[in-house]
């Protein structure tokens, strides 16, 4: 019964993270850098750590990168995900700086290696949530 | 380059109760059984006590243990909030506290009863070290410690061609002792075969490269040096101790090195507190929730050179009788998973000559360390003396 699987986990947006999640739901990459400096900085944060302006900004990454990691999960360890498994997240270096991780889109599996192109889209899951999925694409690069 | 730290605090009790799977009891009974242990152990009466240092976030506060031991004038207390890295954390604090004077005879309690509460993968996503990866990447599945830490174990793979079955042979040299040991959980020996045939979980992690959930108590009585040579037992001084946090301490995914761990800052600490070299150490016991953190650990403080950890673990040097005897109690792979306080127990009961049936002949100065919280380490180098 559909009621004995627990929900599947979803952001909860808040003033940090909202303008992420609000990118998302266009289907953009969106970071934070300061707004005196430039510092990009990914997950955001309160203070810029390298000059300590408190002043932020939003803007789009180009939603390119490429793959420095992965796992791929065999085991669910919350219900939500049983039907999904195995699924891989890849950690993607951006141009940009940061690093996102994301889903790797299944058709991209043969391909995977550190260093493979990728590109972003943002799907949305079972709960809505516009979720980044990460595609190989060798005009990535 | 003995410092200030060195040699100062000693370990004078450690108590730690039978380790199980489905404990009646809960978390706070078996923090206070293995506190009376530790206690006792040390020749004190829990009034004794004037300091203590709870660990584990749903442990109880300090204040929950003067209550029921009435302790009549606590004069300090403490967290450490470093996951497995909290218990070795809280003996450098303990030994801080006693020599500036502020107390006597430190209590380090753990408990944990998991078996009726929430297993690792919804536990951490209560805990406020976690919440950028609860915003960001639980919504993806990305859920528990295996998930978070295998991309730096493939990484290590793909740059260094580690293997799994070289990460087998931390599993299989861990299960030898714990078969041997008096106190462990897990009592069934595995070869390298049957860890390669146990199912993935993680990859690149398979069931045996992951850590029970176990429930227990241990606890541990850290009190100044010069006292310790009027208490029971054979003194087990602090030689060294640091605690390291890596970089981007808070999310895996951000850190610029996927391969360094907080360790990496702490061991030229603690080393150099000690005056002696990773090759000088004769029994080792190291957080091992999963096997290539100790494989990681002993790369990051220098027992051998970033990239060549697979290696030097599959030569045997690791099992009892080799050069460097790990886990000797069998560790959170087959002991139980005590956040590592066992691994601290382990390492004063091996450092006593007190080690049973795996006690490695001779030992008298040895390593224990601490990993949690996304890659937060400290180790503590102790000696008989």
């Amino acid at each position: 019964m559909s009621d004995t699987v627990a929900a599947r986990p979803v952001p909860h947006p808040d003033a940090d993270s909202q303008a992420y999640w609000e990118g998302a739901a266009e289907g953009r990459l969106r970071l934070q850098r300061c707004a005196a400096c430039g510092t990009v900085r990914h997950y955001p944060q309160l203070v810029c750590s390298h000059c300590y302006a408190l002043e932020v900004e939003a803007f789009d990454a180009g939603g390119t990168g490429r793959v420095h990691s992965w796992t791929v999960a065999h085991h669910a360890f919350h219900p939500a995900f049983k039907g999904e498994l195995p699924y891989t997240l890849v950690t993607v270096d951006l141009p940009e700086g940061p690093r996102s991780l994301g889903r790797l889109d299944p058709a991209s599996a043969g391909a995977l290696r550190i260093g493979l192109p990728v590109r972003v889209s943002f799907p949305r899951d079972a709960a809505g949530t516009p979720l980044p999925v990460w595609t190989a694409d060798p005009a990535a690069g | 380059m003995a410092t200030p730290l060195s040699g100062q605090g000693a370990v004078t009790g450690i108590g730690e109760t039978v380790y199980s799977r489905r404990s009646p009891k809960t978390a706070f009974q078996l923090q206070i059984e293995a506190s009376l242990m530790a206690i006792r152990d040390a020749g004190l009466d829990p009034k004794q006590i004037d300091g203590i240092i709870p660990i584990g976030i749903t442990g109880a506060p300090a204040e929950a243990f003067v209550t029921n031991f009435g302790i009549p004038d606590l004069r300090f207390s403490g967290l450490a909030p470093m996951g497995g890295a909290s218990p070795i954390a809280a003996v450098q604090m303990a030994t801080a506290a006693i020599m500036a004077g502020i107390c006597n005879h430190v209590l380090i309690p753990a408990g944990r009863n998991v078996s009726s509460g929430a297993r690792a993968g919804v536990r951490i996503h209560q805990m406020p070290q976690f919440h950028l990866v609860t915003e960001y990447e639980l919504p993806q599945g990305n859920i528990a410690p295996a998930q978070l830490y295998a991309p730096m174990a493939r990484r290590h793979m793909e740059l260094y061609g580690t293997t799994s079955r070289q990460l087998a042979e931390i599993a299989v040299s861990t299960r030898a002792n714990a078969v041997r040991h008096a106190n462990a959980i897990m009592k069934t020996p595995i070869t390298v075969e049957d860890h390669q045939a146990s199912r993935m979980i993680a990859d690149p992690f398979r069931l045996l490269d992951c850590s029970l959930e176990s429930d227990g108590g241990a606890a541990l009585v850290v009190s100044a040096a010069d006292r310790a040579r009027d208490m029971p037992h054979p003194r087990v001084r602090v030689m060294g101790i640091a605690e390291g946090h890596p970089d981007s301490p808070s999310s895996i995914t951000q850190r610029p090195d996927l391969t360094r761990l907080g360790i990496a800052k702490a061991a030229p600490i603690a080393f150099g507190q000690a005056g002696i070299r990773p090759a000088d150490i004769q029994v080792a016991e190291i957080y091992d929730c999963f096997t290539f953190i100790v494989l990681c650990q002993l790369e990051d403080m220098g027992f051998c050179a970033k990239g060549e950890g697979g290696a030097f673990v599959s030569d045997g040097k690791l099992r009892l009788g080799g050069s460097l005897p790990l886990n000797t109690h069998g560790g959170l792979l087959s002991q139980a998973h005590m956040l590592g306080m066992n691994h601290v127990v382990e390492l004063v009961r091996q450092l006593r000559g007190d080690g049973g049936a795996t006690q490695v002949a001779g030992a008298e100065i040895g390593l224990a360390t601490g990993y949690g919280d996304m890659g937060d380490g400290a180790l503590a180098i102790m000696a008989r003396s």
